[in-house]
C-alpha cells in the first residue's frame, strides 16, 4: 500500500491542481472520482482487463497539466480532416471558439463546449455526465472525471435529423515537457434523431503527451447515430480512452474506430443495449508498427431482448508492434433473441509483431445466437500465388491483398471525405512500413 | 513453343515427377490424362511456378527461354496461363479490379497502352457475353462465395481476357455439370488458334468430347507412359487406367524410353 501511495505521489500532486468551481453537482462528481482514483490506483497486469498491457510507462511518468495553447486555422488543416461543415475544436482540452464552426445548426441543436453546457444546460448534462461512464471501477475514467472541465457537447433534440456530419477535434500541443489532458465528450441523441459524428484526436509528430479521454453516448428511442473515432496522435503519445454507449428502445448506434497514431493506445468501448430492439455495430481498424501498442477492449452488454450487435475489428501489425483485442459479449437473462456476431482479424507483416486476442462470451439467456471468430496470420500464400499467376508482381499482389484486408472496414465509412482521408493516411503509412519490411 | 525435358519435381517432401518429356507446338492441343496421384496437377503447377513445387532436374524451354528461371508473374506476363483446379477466393478484391490490374500488367509488359476503366468494361462485357457469363460476376469479390462451377467459369473468363499463348487447364472439368462443361469448352475452343497452345489436364475423357485434342498423353508414376492421338482417350474411357500400368510392368524400361520418345514427337 505504501508502495502504491508512493507511486501515485506525482498524480496526487496533479490532482491537487485539478479544475474547481462550477455547479455543486459537478464539483461533487470530480471529488468523488478523484477519491475513487486514489482508492483504485493504476491497474496492474494482475488485473484481468490489463493482463497484456502494462501501464507503468504512464504511471511512472510525470505529465504536467496541459496549458492553454493557440493554434491557427492553417495548422488545423494539416490534420486529418473529415470535411465536416460543423466542427468543435479543443486545444489542450479547451474549447476554441476561433477554430470551431457551429453557425447554422438547427434550432435547439447544441454543439459546442461542455464547460459552457454544464452551466447553460445543467439539467441535461447533469443527468448523463458521469452516469453512462461511471467512474467507480475504472481508474482512467475516474482520473478523467476528476479532471473534467471542458470538452465537447452534442445535444440533438428529439426528431432532428442532421444532414451534415459533425467533427470534434481534440488537438494536443506539447512542445516542451510531456503534458496531459483529459478530454470529455458527451453526446445526447434525442428520440428519433439522427446524426453522424467524427471524433478525432491529433497532435504533431514529436509531441509527447498523455490523452486520457472519456466519451459518453446516450441514444434515445429510435435514434440513429453513426460515430467515428480517429486516433491520429503523434507516435510519442499515450492515449487511453473509454467510450460508453447507452441505447434506448430501437436505437441504432454504430461506431468505427480507426487507430493510425499513438505510441501506446488503449481503447475501451462499452455498449449497453438497454432498450428492446436496439442495435449496435462496432467496427475497427488499426495499424501498428515500430514499437507501438494498440489495445482494444470492447464490451457489448445485451440487457434487453431482440438486440442485434455486429462487431468486426481488423489490425495490421509490423515491426515489433503489439496488439491486444478482447471482445466481451454479455447476454443478460432477459435478453432473449439476442443476435451477436464478433469477428477479429489481424495481419502480421513482420515476425516480431504480436497480438493477444480473446473473445469472451457471458451468456445468461437461452434463446440467443452468438458467433465469434478470430484469425491471425500472414498474407495468404495461395492468394498471393494466384494473383501472381495472372501477371501481378509480388509487390502488386501483396499491396492488393493488404488493401483488400483494410478495405473491408474502410468501405463501411459512410462519410466520403473521411473515407478518402483515412485511406490516404493508411496507405501512406503502409507504404512506409512495407518498404521497411522489404529492406530488412 | 514448349519443350519439357526430363522434368523432375518434388512437393511436400515427395518426388512426384520422375522425368517428363513433352514437346508442344503452337496451334496444338495436348491432353494430359492419368489416374489420381499420377502427377498431372503437379506438372501444371510446376509450369505455373508454384513455390511449393521444387524442380529437382530437367529443363523447360518456353518460346526459346528458360521458363523455370522466370517468376510466376513473369511467366504470366509472357503469356502462360494456368486455370486452377481449386481457384482461390480473395475477399475484398472485385473481379473487375483484379482483372483490369492483371490485364494492364501484361499490356505494360508488352509496351502496350493500359486500358482505362471504360475500355476494360467494354472488353470484359464482350468476353462475358461470349462465354454466357453473368456480368454481375465482375463486381463480385474474386471467387468469394462462388459455386464450384462459377469458379471454373471465372477461370475461363480470365483466360479469355488475358488471351494467353500457352493455356494450361488443371482439371477444369472436375465437378462440372454438363452446362458448365459446355461453357468451359466453348471458352477454350474460342481460344484455339495457330499461334496458341493448350494443355488440358483431366481425369475424365468426357471433356475431350468437347475439346478435341491433337495429342493425348497418359501420366503414371510421374512419367508419361503412353502417348497417342485422340483415340487414346477413348480407349482409356473404355478400359480405365489399369491396363496402362499392366502394360508398363510388362514392357519395362525399353518401352518407357520409346513412349517418352513418342511424347516428344507429339
Amino acid at each position: 500500500m505504501a508502495q502504491v501511495a508512493e507511486k501515485l505521489q506525482p498524480w496526487l500532486a496533479a490532482l491537487g491542481e485539478r479544475p474547481r468551481g462550477g455547479s455543486r453537482w459537478l464539483q461533487d462528481l470530480r471529488d468523488h472520482a478523484a477519491s475513487r482514483f486514489v482508492e483504485l490506483g493504476f491497474p496492474s497486469v494482475r488485473d484481468e482487463e490489463w493482463r497484456f498491457t502494462n501501464v507503468a510507462p504512464i504511471a511512472s511518468s510525470e505529465f504536467r497539466i496541459a496549458q492553454a495553447a493557440t493554434l491557427n486555422a492553417d495548422d488545423l488543416e494539416t490534420f486529418l480532416y473529415a470535411g465536416a461543415r460543423f466542427r468543435v475544436v479543443l486545444v489542450n482540452g479547451r474549447y476554441s471558439p476561433e477554430l470551431s464552426r457551429t453557425a447554422g445548426l438547427p434550432a435547439g441543436f447544441r454543439f459546442g463546449s461542455l464547460a459552457a453546457a454544464a452551466v447553460e444546460q445543467a439539467d441535461v448534462v447533469g443527468r448523463y455526465l458521469g452516469k453512462v461512464a461511471e467512474p467507480d471501477h475504472r481508474a482512467f475514467a475516474a482520473l478523467n472525471t476528476a479532471f473534467t472541465h471542458d470538452g465537447a457537447y452534442v445535444h440533438v433534440p428529439d426528431g432532428v435529423v442532421l444532414e451534415h456530419p459533425l467533427q470534434i477535434m481534440y488537438v494536443s500541443v506539447a512542445e516542451g515537457a510531456p503534458s496531459m489532458s483529459h478530454p470529455r465528450t458527451l453526446i445526447v441523441a434525442g428520440d428519433n434523431s439522427q446524426l453522424q459524428i467524427v471524433e478525432t484526436y491529433v497532435s504533431r509528430a514529436g509531441h509527447k503527451h498523455f490523452t486520457n479521454a472519456v466519451t459518453e453516448i446516450v441514444a434515445g428511442e429510435n435514434a440513429v447515430l453513426d460515430h467515428y473515432k480517429v486516433e491520429e496522435e503523434s507516435v510519442d503519445a499515450f492515449h487511453i480512452a473509454s467510450m460508453h454507449i447507452h441505447t434506448a428502445r430501437n436505437a441504432n448506434v454504430s461506431t468505427h474506430a480507426f487507430t493510425l497514431g499513438g505510441r501506446f493506445v488503449r481503447n475501451d468501448i462499452i455498449a449497453v443495449l438497454d432498450g428492446d430492439g436496439s442495435e449496435c455495430t462496432l467496427n475497427g481498424l488499426y495499424l501498428a508498427d515500430g514499437d507501438r501498442l494498440v489495445d482494444t477492449h470492447t464490451t457489448i452488454d445485451h440487457a434487453k431482448p431482440h438486440c442485434p450487435s455486429h462487431e468486426i475489428y481488423k489490425g495490421i501489425l509490423g515491426g515489433r508492434a503489439r496488439a491486444v483485442f478482447n471482445g466481451k459479449i454479455i447476454v443478460r437473462p432477459d435478453a432473449q433473441k439476442t443476435n451477436a456476431k464478433q469477428t477479429n482479424r489481424a495481419l502480421l507483416l513482420s515476425d516480431n509483431a504480436t497480438i493477444n486476442t480473446k473473445p469472451q462470451l457471458e451468456i445468461f439467456a437461452d434463446d440467443v445466437k452468438c458467433t465469434h471468430g478470430a484469425a491471425i496470420g500472414q498474407l495468404d500464400e495461395d492468394a498471393l500465388f494466384y494473383l501472381r499467376t495472372r501477371g501481378l508482381t509480388f509487390f502488386e499482389a501483396r499491396d492488393m491483398l493488404i488493401h483488400a484486408f483494410a478495405g473491408e472496414i474502410l468501405e463501411r465509412v459512410k462519410i466520403e471525405p473521411l473515407k478518402r482521408a483515412l485511406e490516404d493516411e493508411l496507405y501512406a503509412q503502409l507504404a512506409k512500413d512495407l518498404a521497411e519490411v522489404d529492406a530488412a | 513453343m514448349l519443350d519439357i525435358k526430363n522434368l523432375q519435381v518434388r512437393a511436400e517432401g515427395k518426388q512426384i515427377l520422375n522425368g517428363i518429356d513433352l514437346h508442344v507446338k503452337a496451334g496444338e492441343v495436348h491432353a494430359i490424362m492419368g489416374p489420381n496421384g499420377s502427377g498431372k496437377s503437379t506438372l501444371a503447377r510446376a509450369l505455373a511456378g508454384h513455390p511449393e513445387y521444387e524442380v529437382t532436374d530437367g529443363t523447360v524451354t518456353y518460346e526459346g527461354r528458360d521458363l523455370l528461371g522466370m517468376d510466376p508473374d513473369e511467366r504470366a506476363r509472357e503469356g502462360v496461363f494456368m486455370a486452377f483446379q481449386y481457384p482461390v477466393e480473395i475477399a475484398g478484391v472485385t473481379n473487375a479490379y483484379f482483372l483490369k490490374a492483371a490485364l494492364n500488367a501484361q499490356r505494360k509488359h508488352h509496351g502496350l497502352e493500359e486500358l482505362d476503366a471504360i475500355e476494360f468494361l467494354q472488353l470484359s462485357k464482350e468476353k462475358a457475353k461470349l462465354l454466357n457469363i453473368d456480368q454481375s460476376m465482375l463486381n463480385r469479390a474474386v471467387n468469394e462465395g462462388f459455386s464450384g462451377g462459377e469458379k471454373k467459369r471465372n477461370e475461363i473468363f480470365q483466360m479469355a481476357l488475358l488471351e494467353p499463348k500457352l493455356a494450361i487447364l488443371d482439371e477444369t472439368d472436375s465437378g462440372l455439370d454438363i452446362d458448365a462443361l459446355q461453357v468451359v469448352s466453348k471458352g477454350v475452343n474460342a481460344l484455339r488458334s495457330p499461334d496458341r497452345a493448350i494443355i488440358v489436364v483431366t481425369h475424365y475423357q468426357r471433356l475431350l468430347n468437347y475439346i478435341v485434342p491433337d495429342f493425348v498423353h497418359v501420366l503414371s508414376g510421374g512419367r508419361i507412359v503412353k502417348s497417342g492421338g485422340k483415340e487414346l482417350a477413348l480407349e482409356l474411357e473404355q478400359r480405365g487406367y489399369g491396363w496402362i500400368d499392366a502394360d508398363r510392368a510388362d514392357a519395362a524400361s525399353n518401352a518407357d524410353r520409346s513412349l517418352s520418345a513418342a511424347g516428344r514427337s507429339a
